[in-house]
């Protein structure tokens, strides 16, 4: 038998009896940071592939959600720090190691970047749009010369964005269902998904939604791959981490993550987009709003099944399971 | 350059929480929050049990995942080893707090993350730990593992003791006496 009380008493706000330090806040952001790497990754690919025109809704009109989306994101992010005053600290500094830090510089580079990119498209989709200043016009035509350059810049911040969402949980030892490296390119994956769903939802052309119908079904045939290995990696792991596994595999989170990340979230649209393109007609939207919402229960799963996951105390578990 | 360390004999420890309650005086914590606490883990199967009670706390870790993770270097390494949070540069982000196995941050309610210091005010006068200082049964012992002479350096060479969750990697600096 093993039995342990923490006989003080202890506690403290957001650690006990559960970590929760992270709410809802955390999970929307890694949520929209990998929507924002999916459609900026595809539109800049499909810009270097000379296929600005057939692709429209990929290339030119999805990046116009990108500032927004990450203003948002950015927001949630501000809204999770507990000192505030003090976020202009992430500028101040350059660390290697944290993953936080490297996500900081990203997002510093990739909005401001992602804005100009996206702003080189809008005369081309809303012919009659005026820039109002000189010096803006002359803004977009210097930055319509350099756009090649922007894609390949793109290209690999995208990437980072997408990769780190997952890695910045990753580095948690502490938290054994987060230190696994699966969660990198399994965030990069349903971040790219979620890209091409909603390329999917604003696109009207039957080329472009099949390409990307396409690419999404191989994107989810992808993170099932990953997500079966996720649980192969815990169960052929360390106690804590077969713990963790555990915690999906019969343990609290079972339903809600088979049911709603797996079932409905992957392969109930993976089905829609076979059926699909066998010839049944059915509304790309269905797909591609499951896709999202997985994405985004996946996000908040992972974030909150990590922080459940622990080494010590585990007696704590038990109590509240 | 020192290195300093604590001892926690498992042997002497009562549980009686002075310990707690002399931080928690010394340094301000506020009400509802604490930066050591007292564990109890029993084993065995009646009537053969084993208690063991420990006061747990930071354990200022050599290869702290929390200074690791920190994107604005606030958590760091002060003298001796000692972790510390610098409260102007942290910005709240709670890394520090999900990195850390043995859960022993928290957020102030002022907004940045707090925890033990080994009260280093108290130490750079050449005094101990309140905790330490306080503990009736003389249970605890505060030192410096690069003085070989120190009583800690000794009682670590002579007494069997043990780290919590080494296999986590942090290399902790509070060790328990069995």
């Amino acid at each position: 038998m093993q039995e342990i009380n923490i006989t003080s008493g202890r506690m403290n706000p957001g650690v006990d009896p559960l970590l929760h330090a992270w709410g809802w806040e955390i999970p929307l952001y890694l949520f929209l940071g990998g929507v924002v790497a999916g459609i900026l990754f595809f539109s800049a690919v499909y810009y270097l592939r000379g296929k600005a025109n057939d692709y429209k809704a990929a290339v030119k009109i999805a990046p116009l959600f990108v500032p927004p989306l990450l203003a948002l994101g950015l927001l949630a992010l501000f809204l999770d720090l507990s000192h505030k005053l003090y976020f202009w600290r992430l500028y101040t500094t350059i660390r290697w190691e944290s993953p936080m830090s490297w996500g900081a510089w990203t997002l510093l580079l990739i909005f401001p970047l992602s804005t100009a990119w996206a702003a080189t498209f809008v005369k081309e989709l809303y012919p009659q749009w005026d820039w109002k200043y000189e010096i803006l016009n002359k803004l977009d035509d210097w930055l319509k010369k350099y756009r090649t350059q922007m894609a390949w810049a793109l290209i690999f911040l995208a990437v980072i964005l997408g990769m780190y969402t997952g890695i910045l949980l990753s580095a948690f030892n502490a938290r054994p269902f987060w230190n696994t490296s699966i969660l990198g390119p399994l965030f990069l994956t349903s971040g790219l998904s979620t890209g091409t769903a909603v390329v999917l939802l604003i696109s009207k052309n039957h080329e472009e939604r099949k390409r990307f119908s396409k690419l999404d079904m191989a994107l989810i045939g992808i993170e099932l791959f990953l997500i079966i290995h996720l649980f192969m990696g815990f169960l052929a792991s360390t106690e804590v981490h077969i713990h963790a596994a555990h915690m999906f595999l019969g343990g609290p989170y079972t339903a809600v993550f088979w049911s709603f990340v797996v079932g409905l979230g992957l392969l109930l649209p993976l089905f829609a987009e076979v059926l699909e393109l066998k010839g049944y007609k059915i509304p790309v939207q269905i797909p591609a709003i499951l896709v999202l919402v997985g994405g985004l229960i996946l996000r908040f799963i992972i974030v909150d099944a990590g922080q459940s996951s622990r080494w010590l105390y585990k007696f704590i578990e038990q109590m509240y399971y | 350059m020192s290195r300093y360390a604590m001892a926690i004999d498992t042997k002497r420890c009562v549980g009686c929480t002075d310990c707690v309650v002399a931080c928690q005086t010394e340094n301000d914590v506020p009400v509802g929050y604490c930066r050591d606490w007292i564990v109890e883990a029993t084993s065995g199967v009646y009537p053969e049990l084993q208690l063991e009670i420990r006061s747990e706390r930071c354990n200022h870790c050599s290869d702290a995942p929390c200074v690791r993770c920190c994107p604005t270097s606030a958590s760091h390494y002060a003298e001796g080893g000692i972790v510390m949070v610098d409260h102007d540069d942290c910005i709240g982000c709670k890394a520090c707090i999900a990195s850390c196995p043995y859960d022993a941050r928290y957020v102030h309610p002022e907004g940045y993350v707090d925890k033990c210091t080994f009260c280093i005010h108290r130490v750079k006068e050449g005094e101990n730990p309140a905790c330490v200082s306080v503990c009736p049964t003389h249970a605890m012992i505060f030192g410096d593992l690069d003085d070989k002479n120190s009583e800690i350096s000794k009682v670590l060479q002579t007494r069997k003791h043990k780290t919590l969750i080494p296999e986590a990697g942090t290399k902790p600096n509070v060790f328990y006496l069995l």
